[in-house]
């Protein structure tokens, strides 16, 4: 006659549940880190189509990086197909690099406060690039004014 | 006493190698990404301020510098579609080797077609 064992990831033991020292996800992260993974994936997907185009449209059509000024830019943002091309490409390229930066943080620094203060530089850093690539798509202006007068380069209607 | 560590299907091998670029190319990427934002961002500064920055991105040395750039995105571009083929591909922890060989075939393929051009328009005096 043999002993059956029950696997103790089974759920079959006596009490029906599984021992919680082989659960593996904690009450206090939730599934954060699954979600963070399933992120870099999805994110991944849509930059490469993202960026992809962004460095063909820049850099290989036409006249290529020499064409590019800030009448380019002026060109670009004049239509909203653009504005939400490069919003999508800011929002999701910053908080895949940022996921990314954070793990190499909790992989290298092993010192708690390191890691604490590295991830707040992080963290701070990712909020003001984010914040400021966002005012500037929707506050663009092709035809700068300061105290009446347009500053030159814009394209000022007539 | 051993002197070197028996062989293993990661270390020292295609798939660490491809992490270790993974890695290096993704801190490269989110660095020049910061720069890129705080550039830009000068068409709101005034035209004059933009188009003299922007200048700086027009010499054989950026020219240079961008292909690096590119490549650089290139090679996360693809290794990525490969890890995520590795995730949720049946087979993708299988072939892993093959796809990044496959990887750095469409890599160079590219980086060709790329720096022809971007270097020709970059450096060329039409």
């Amino acid at each position: 006659m043999t002993a059956t064992i029950d696997s103790p990831r089974s759920g079959k033991n006596s009490s029906g549940k599984i021992s919680p020292q082989y659960r593996r996800t904690g009450a206090s992260r939730g599934n954060f880190e699954m979600l963070a993974w399933l992120f870099m994936r999805l994110s991944g997907v849509v930059l490469v189509v993202l960026i992809f185009g962004h460095l063909f449209v820049n850099l290989l059509v036409g006249e290529g990086i020499k064409a590019i000024d800030f009448g380019f830019v002026a060109g670009k943002w004049a239509d909203p197909f653009w504005q939400v091309w490069d919003l999508a490409m800011l929002w999701l390229a910053m908080l895949h690099g940022t996921n990314g930066v954070r793990t190499i943080i909790n992989d290298y620094a092993e010192k708690d406060s390191t890691r604490l203060w590295l991830k707040i530089v992080l963290y701070a850093a990712t909020t003001v690039i984010i914040v400021l690539g966002t005012l500037v798509i929707f506050t663009f202006n092709p035809c700068p004014v300061v105290d009446g007068v347009p500053l030159p380069g814009g394209f000022c209607p007539s | 006493m051993p002197t070197k560590p028996a062989g293993t299907l990661y270390r020292g091998r295609e798939g660490m190698w491809s992490w270790v670029g993974h890695r290096i190319t993704g801190v490269v990427i989110f660095f020049f990404l910061l720069v890129h934002v705080l550039d830009t961002s000068l068409v709101r500064v005034s035209p004059e301020a933009y188009t003299a920055v922007i200048g700086a991105y027009k010499n054989p040395l950026m020219a240079l510098g961008e292909t690096g750039l590119v490549a650089a995105i290139v090679f996360h571009a693809f290794n990525g579609l490969r890890i995520i083929a590795v995730d949720f591909w049946k087979k993708g922890a299988k072939y892993q080797r093959q796809m990044l060989w496959t990887v750095l075939a469409l890599w160079v393929v590219v980086m060709v077609g790329f720096s022809i051009r971007h270097l020709s328009l970059a450096l060329g005096g039409h």
